[in-house]
């Protein structure tokens, strides 16, 4: 018996929720009184593993792994489990993960529960909190199958050491055939993505118009965050439509989400309820968005962001 | 082509999310119910493949009756026929399994569904159905061109998107890109009267197995009031002393 934790790698990397779901598999683990083995796919730094607690790292390196298939890496994890005998496979909510997890689960004839938030407050019967209603509420759910999948939502369980002496083993899964082809990749190079970022900064339709973005992108830049906006933004055509967070567009689960001359309409919250610090910065007192924030401030955007950016490079040369 | 359509039915986004029967079961009281946004750019490319490639299209739910009337907006929008599986959609492997016989008995070749339904947020319908008929799956689609068998597809990815090719039979788990927001259908009048007596076949389930299931719900607790701070020297000190977020 085990737990499998499956990690994601860019470029030999660890991605960071790799350490949040090995800490997370580390726990359900010891919950279950049984190990964690860590799948780790073209990984050039498995010890790295081990400070969250991974006994075990399965490692494989091949090369026909490089682009990544969902198929192709969610028979890799079948593999994995059957040689592991696992019976709980956790699987982070990256593009990646979020594409694998179902077809893992099928494979396995597993139940699947996404979006988990929590460790299972009951092992038997088996039972995870889940958000659900785009975050406006949270789901308690079985999985009563004899495998199951878990997927763990970003940033909701934490990175948390707990070093253990581990060993790395190879592991040299056959690779299925996949009938779809990877012909290219675009990326929209030089910023930070929003699934990626620790902070956000969002800019909404008190913004005026697209001219006037070029301090939210310095804000963004001094803090090393994304930039994102409300639907409107995007639907205009000011912004991107990849930077349209919400219910219909991009989940933001960052560790500061700030707002900028947005209003906080219920379908832009659904999207950052899962943010756990909350700055809003707009004109009228009486928008939704402060009811939701834990920072506001009420003022004109054009007054405040200069001021705030100017606040922030003498913050950061002073704790640099 | 014969493409089918997956249709999830849900609360419209601005309800207000309550539960009864001692927090088990989901309030429906005074909830509107309507297609799931993502499956909405699903059913407007599948109605250009119809009008520009000569393509069927059937609408599919699992659910009981209360979801006719979101299957005969999808009818109104363009769909030719619908199909409701008479199941309660609980569990996301049960409702894959479903549509899988469906998809056999129609022989289906292109399955269009949404990334993901905004009640339960599950994600696992179109990939776990994929992978129980062995077809091509792209989740997180954001482009799909079709000639002959060969399907060009996009997906988002973090930062960008990847361009990929593959052949028919598939499935896709759309969202916005898929087709623009503005180009999304909406039923006219004729649509509508069309719809009352386009076909709405109703078939009953063939799988009682339950891999997941809900045991109760909890709404987050209520938040601290919000900080209201003057101005910035104060803002950027409670960012790093207080929320340590900096
Ligand atoms: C089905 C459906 C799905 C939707 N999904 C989403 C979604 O996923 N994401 C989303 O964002 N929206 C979504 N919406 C739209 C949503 O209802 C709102 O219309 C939208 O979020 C409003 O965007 P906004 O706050 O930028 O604009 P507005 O509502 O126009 O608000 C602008 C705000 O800026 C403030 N302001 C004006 N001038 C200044 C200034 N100089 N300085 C500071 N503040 C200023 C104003 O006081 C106001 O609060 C959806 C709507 C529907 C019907
Ligand atoms: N009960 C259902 N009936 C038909 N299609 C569904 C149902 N539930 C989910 N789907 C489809 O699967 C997609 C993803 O849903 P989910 O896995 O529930 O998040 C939806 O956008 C629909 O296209």
């Amino acid at each position: 018996m085990s737990v499998l934790v499956f990690t994601e790698t860019s470029e030999g990397k660890f991605k960071k929720s790799a350490f949040e779901v090995t800490s997370y598999g580390k726990k359900v683990a010891e919950q279950l009184g049984t190990n964690v083995v860590v799948l780790a796919i073209n990984s050039s730094e498995n010890e790295v593993l081990y400070k969250y607690g991974a006994e075990k790292v399965l490692n494989v390196s091949n090369n026909s792994l490089d682009t990544f298939n969902a198929k192709v890496y969610a028979n890799v994890i079948k593999q994995a489990v059957e040689k592991e005998n696992a019976q709980v496979v956790i699987i982070d909510s990256n593009t990646s993960g979020l594409y694998l997890a179902p077809i893992a689960a099928a494979n396995l004839n597993a139940g699947y529960a996404s979006n988990v938030i929590a460790l299972p407050s009951s092992t038997s019967p088996f039972i995870v909190k889940r958000k659900a209603f785009s975050s406006k509420a949270f789901n308690n759910c079985e999985i009563s199958t004899a495998i199951k999948v878990i997927g763990l939502a970003k940033n909701s369980y934490g990175i948390i050491e707990n070093e253990v002496t581990g060993s790395i083993e190879d592991f040299s899964p056959s690779l299925i055939e996949s009938n779809l082809t990877s012909t290219s990749i675009e990326h929209t190079t030089g910023t930070v993505t929003i699934a990626d970022a620790d902070i956000v900064v969002s800019g909404g339709r008190g913004l005026k118009g697209p001219e006037n973005w070029g301090m939210i992108e310095e804000l963004a830049s001094i803090l090393g965050a994304a930039t994102a906006c409300s639907k409107p933004v995007s639907d205009l055509g000011w912004r991107p439509h990849s930077e349209h967070v919400g219910q219909t567009g991009k989940p933001v689960a960052s560790n500061l989400y700030i707002a900028i001359g947005i209003s906080g309409a219920i379908q832009h919250l659904a999207g950052i309820n899962s943010s756990k610090v909350k700055v809003v910065i707009n004109t009228d007192a009486e928008a939704p968005f402060f009811k939701a924030a834990d920072y506001g401030i009420v003022g004109d955007a054009f007054e405040v962001v200069p001021k705030l950016i100017e606040k922030l490079k003498e913050f950061k040369a002073n704790n640099a | 082509m014969k493409i089918l359509v997956c249709i999830s039915h849900v609360p419209d986004t601005t309800s207000k999310i309550n539960f009864t029967e001692n927090n088990t079961k989901f309030d429906s009281n005074g909830v509107q119910f309507v297609i799931n946004p993502y499956d909405e750019f699903a059913l407007t490319r599948a109605m250009w493949f119809k009008e520009k490639q000569g393509a069927t299209v059937t609408v599919v739910n699992v659910g009981n009756v209360s979801t006719e009337p979101t299957l005969r907006k999808a009818l109104a929008i363009g769909a030719d026929d619908a199909i409701r599986v008479n199941a309660e959609a609980t569990d996301g492997f049960a409702v894959a399994k479903e549509l899988a016989e469906v998809v056999k008995n129609g022989n289906y070749n292109l399955i269009l569904a949404g990334k993901e339904s905004i009640d339960y947020n599950g994600g696992m319908v179109p990939g776990m159905l994929a992978t129980l008929l062995d077809f091509n799956f792209v989740n997180a689609c954001v482009g799909l061109e079709i000639e002959g068998e060969i399907a060009a597809i996009s997906r988002e990815i973090d930062g960008g998107k990847e361009n990929l090719s593959g052949n028919l039979p598939l499935i896709i788990a759309g969202q916005k890109g898929l087709v623009e927001e503005k180009d999304l259908r909406i039923p006219n009048m004729r649509g509508i009267m069309m719809a009352r007596k386009k076909p709405l076949s109703v078939v009953e389930p063939t799988t009682s197995e339950l891999a997941t299931s809900s045991t109760s719900f909890e709404k987050p607790a209520a938040k601290s009031a919000c900080k209201i701070v003057d101005n910035v020297d104060e803002l950027v000190s409670l960012l790093h002393n207080e929320a340590k977020v900096i």
